[in-house]
């Protein structure tokens, strides 16, 4: 129950964090998207056991929320939340590569545990990004670019129906859930037959509310293909958005650049 | 001007079942009237209303709306005129914003972008919400959002508007807002509701329903001053007339 | 389980959503050709819905932890195939970017394994033929069960192989089978009674809505005949797809393994490595699948030496590693100072807005 407002809350506030005003607002939701899945694929295809190399790709979700006005606790606590999987997975290859591969002092490091650095930190990056991307652009934002990418149609707006509606039923289920937690004691009265009929309610409200949509857009006019409003433009800026920040992805990407940085440092040292 | 009559003759509707829903309504409302229709739950009031733009096609007897009978060939024209607000603003706003709901008539009407902004605009600042133009709907308080039901509607330029309990779940200040809104529109109204204070405020007749037929049709301080009538019909007297000489 | 970015490689996941990509066109195609427009809204609420009922929890009988419903076979029982695959798609695609559930490159492979098999396979396959032209409430409840625990093992492996081709992840593909099915299946068995509990209620409540399903794409007269064809089919296919993994590309499956080879240390001296490399070893799948390891374990370091082995990515190097500890750590300065300068520069330029 707490999980459901808690869970409203969150979309609540990723919601609003999108409304804000910032340059990284009002890019065009295609040059953010395109420019994410740039660092998402750049990030992946880094060899196992990179870590170094990896860490400049975070500069653009930490440039992007710095600038978007996104507080970093927002993002980091999502991270952490949505941790334990990867870290339980990556947690094996420790266990199954033993070799030492890197040598530091009298120490020596697995090959396992690089590759698990390194999938830990593919994993903030990776994560991390679209969670900037979410909050600097929203869904809507994001259907409307997805659309203008070639997503389908159908496909477009059912995502927006969905986000509209989202927290419509999320209250719902929490009133009801509410109810039931009045009623239940000692856990009983939460299980398997309470929550379907729970469950059952719900779908049957919805499917109500279905109808009722459905008449009220009959009411006004609809025939079948919900229209919707075109109003983004692909600007210079957004251009040289998607560009720069990809061709530096490339860039991060054929280069180790933290191991030049640490070569010219050394350089300089001696 | 036919065009903004309303005429329902001997409309009978049963519901799939079997269940007699409106055994005969007989009314005729012409241009810029302003009506109201009560009568108690189960009465059949939103059922009536639900037939007046063609979401539901009777089982016997005819609506027509100006020129024309309801028919499906007629439903594009008669969706236009005939702009329908329904109880719950949540199912009336199923856009990303409430931008997006208003323009979604016009632009199922065809109309180029241009033209649905100025529409938007115009339609928003007429209920005074053009403030909320990109605000999503699940942040906008009840008073909001039954303002922006009425602004999709009023996009699409109808000659008559139906509402069907338009007061329900407002607060009094958006509800005395509502009123002084509707007061001002020049349109032909219909308003199914509860809110006899309401009928008082904005309508001069009323068409009282009761189990499916026509209780009364007349001026509305008069069919509100029949005691009998009333008792009748399940209902009672405004609530601002309590304490009243009878 | 959702595949993760962090475990996904280019190849893997680009070829992943070339295949979502593609159902999923395929399947708005579909859905946009038929006649019946009240799908849309109730595609979007039902996507609502789903989404909400993921957030109800219920205490699982006997065991105490609690679950919630996954709903892929409730959406298809009510939408039918190509509308349930695009309300699933949106769901997990609003997950992927609030919750970070998994991530948007392996959100096409997320698609893929939730979506796909309960729409396409265990639906028409299992779950249609079960139910039969005159369901029964036991019916309901064998077919909603059975469809569950089909689609998420089918989901579970997919998770697998996309894992284990992706190469970021050590884990050895029979360890990770063994231990993602079996926990799926009792996710599907759980994931079934759910199922069969609501759609029951539903179906006591308002029948005309389990008819909705029968107003679908016609996918024709199923029988038992067709079920058993459907698992032959899929049985196939995974029988194919893993002897294709150990025999015409052996180097797929140990080149994890020996890549930066824990070669001396499979033969494994500590416990733990030892029993699940015996495990490992046990649980091949193919018989000959051990055998090769074997053999390749012997040939590795000549392999390795010879070949230059297959590898595209460059392997790191022990010796130029200090620059790049050195260098990292600067760019994580850089990086955190880029984030206050940032930060500020847009507090300042706010305040005057």
């Amino acid at each position: 129950m707490s999980n459901i407002q808690g869970s409203l809350l969150d979309l609540g506030v990723m919601d609003q964090l999108a409304r804000l005003d910032s340059p990284v607002h009002r890019l065009d939701p295609r040059a953010k998207i395109v420019a994410a899945l740039a660092l998402i694929v750049a990030a992946v295809s880094f060899e196992r056991h990179q870590i170094s190399a990896l860490l400049p790709l975070l500069f653009f979700p930490v440039a992007l929320g710095a600038l978007g006005r996104i507080p970093a606790g927002v993002i980091l606590r999502k991270l952490m939340l949505a941790l334990p999987f990867v870290l339980f997975v990556g947690l094996f290859n420790p266990l199954f590569d033993r070799e030492t591969m890197l040598r530091l002092g009298g120490i020596g490091i697995s090959g396992g545990w690089l590759s698990f650095l390194s999938i830990m930190l593919r994993s903030a990056l990776t994560l991390g990004t679209a969670l900037v991307l979410l909050a600097v652009t929203g869904i809507p934002a994001i259907g409307a670019g997805l659309e203008r990418l070639g997503a389908p149609r159908v496909f477009v707006v059912q995502l927006l129906f969905l986000y509209r509606y989202l927290f419509v039923l999320g209250e719902e289920a929490l009133r009801m859930s509410r109810a039931r937690a009045q009623r239940s004691f000692d856990g009983r009265g939460t299980g398997l037959k309470a929550t379907a009929s729970l469950l059952g309610n719900l779908m049957l409200r919805t499917l109500d509310r279905a109808e009722r949509i459905y008449t009220a857009m009959k009411s006004r006019g609809f025939n079948g293909e919900v229209r919707l409003r075109r109003t983004l433009r692909f600007t210079a800026t957004d251009l040289a958005f998607t560009a720069g920040w990809s061709g530096f992805f490339v860039a991060a990407r054929l280069w180790n650049l933290p191991r030049l940085l640490g070569d010219i440092v050394a350089g300089v040292a001696r | 001007m036919s065009h903004h009559i309303v005429e329902v003759a001997d409309l009978r509707y049963a519901y799939p079942d079997g269940t007699p829903a409106l055994q005969g309504i007989s009314f005729r409302i012409t241009h810029g009237e302003s009506v109201g229709i009560v009568g108690a739950n189960g009465a059949g009031k939103s059922t009536l209303l639900l037939h007046l733009n063609g979401t539901i096609q009777p089982t016997g007897g005819t609506v027509r709306v100006g020129d024309y009978p309801i028919t499906k060939a007629t439903l594009n024209e008669v969706r236009r005129t005939v702009g329908m607000i329904f109880q719950n603003p949540d199912d009336q706003l199923f856009m990303p914003t409430a931008g997006d709901d208003v323009a979604f008539g016009p632009l199922n009407l065809g109309l180029p972008p241009e033209e649905v902004d100025v529409r938007v605009d115009a339609a928003l600042a007429q209920v005074g919400a053009l403030h909320l133009r990109d605000r999503p709907p699940y942040r906008l308080s009840g008073g909001e959002k039954r303002a922006v039901a009425i602004a999709t509607v009023l996009a699409m330029h109808p000659s008559i508007l139906v509402m069907d309990e338009p007061s329900s779940n407002l607060d009094p200040r958006a509800r005395r807002m509502l009123i002084n809104q509707l007061r001002s529109f020049q349109h032909t109204k219909i308003i199914a509701t509860h809110d006899l204070d309401l009928v008082l405020d904005l309508c001069p007749r009323t068409i009282i329903v009761l189990q499916g037929k026509v209780a009364a049709d007349g001026p509305t301080r008069e069919v509100f001053s029949d005691l009998p009538l009333l008792e009748r019909c399940n209902l009672e007297q405004p609530l601002s007339w309590s304490g009243r000489e009878r | 389980m959702h595949m993760a970015d962090a475990l996904i490689s280019p190849a893997v996941g680009g070829g992943m959503w070339a295949a979502t990509g593609a159902t999923l066109a395929y399947s708005a195609r579909k859905v946009t050709q038929e006649i019946d427009d009240r799908k849309v809204p109730l595609m979007g609420v039902l996507g609502a819905f789903i989404f909400a009922a993921q957030m109800i929890n219920f205490t699982i009988p006997g065991t105490g932890s609690s679950g919630h419903l996954g709903g892929g076979m409730i959406l298809t029982v009510l939408l039918g195939p190509y509308s349930a695959f695009l309300v699933t798609a949106s769901v997990l695609t609003v997950q992927a970017l609030f919750f970070a559930d998994g991530g948007l490159l392996a959100l096409g492979c997320n698609i893929f394994n939730l979506g796909f098999f309960p729409a396409f396979i265990a639906y028409p396959f299992i779950f249609k033929p079960l139910l039969g032209d005159k369901p029964t409430a036991g019916r309901l409840s064998l077919a909603s069960i059975v469809a569950a625990i089909v689609g998420l093992q089918l989901g579970a492996f997919g998770v697998v192989m996309e894992t284990v081709f992706s190469g970021i992840s050590e884990l050895p593909f029979s360890t990770f089978v063994l231990m993602m099915q079996p926990i799926h299946l009792g996710i599907g068995i759980v994931e079934g009674l759910v199922t069969a509990a609501v759609l029951s209620f539903v179906w006591k409540a308002r029948p005309e809505v389990m008819e909705m399903s029968a107003g679908h794409q016609p996918i024709g007269q199923v029988s038992m005949g067709k079920v058993l064809a459907g698992l032959g089919i899929a049985a196939v296919i995974t029988g194919g797809m893993l002897s294709w993994f150990a025999s015409t590309n052996p180097d797929g499956l140990e080149w994890s393994m020996f890549k930066v080879s824990g070669k001396e240390e499979l033969g494994g001296s500590t416990g733990v490595h030892h029993t699940l490399g015996a495990l490992q070893e046990k649980t091949a799948f193919l018989p000959d699948y051990g055998f090769k390891k074997s053999e390749h374990e012997g040939a590795a370091a000549e392999g390795a030496a010879k070949e230059g082995a297959a590898p595209a990515w460059p392997a790191p190097d022990a010796g130029t590693s200090v620059s790049g500890i050195v260098g990292g750590i600067l760019t994580l300065l850089v990086a955190v100072a880029i984030g206050f300068l940032l930060k500020k520069r847009e507090r300042s330029h706010g305040a005057g807005t």
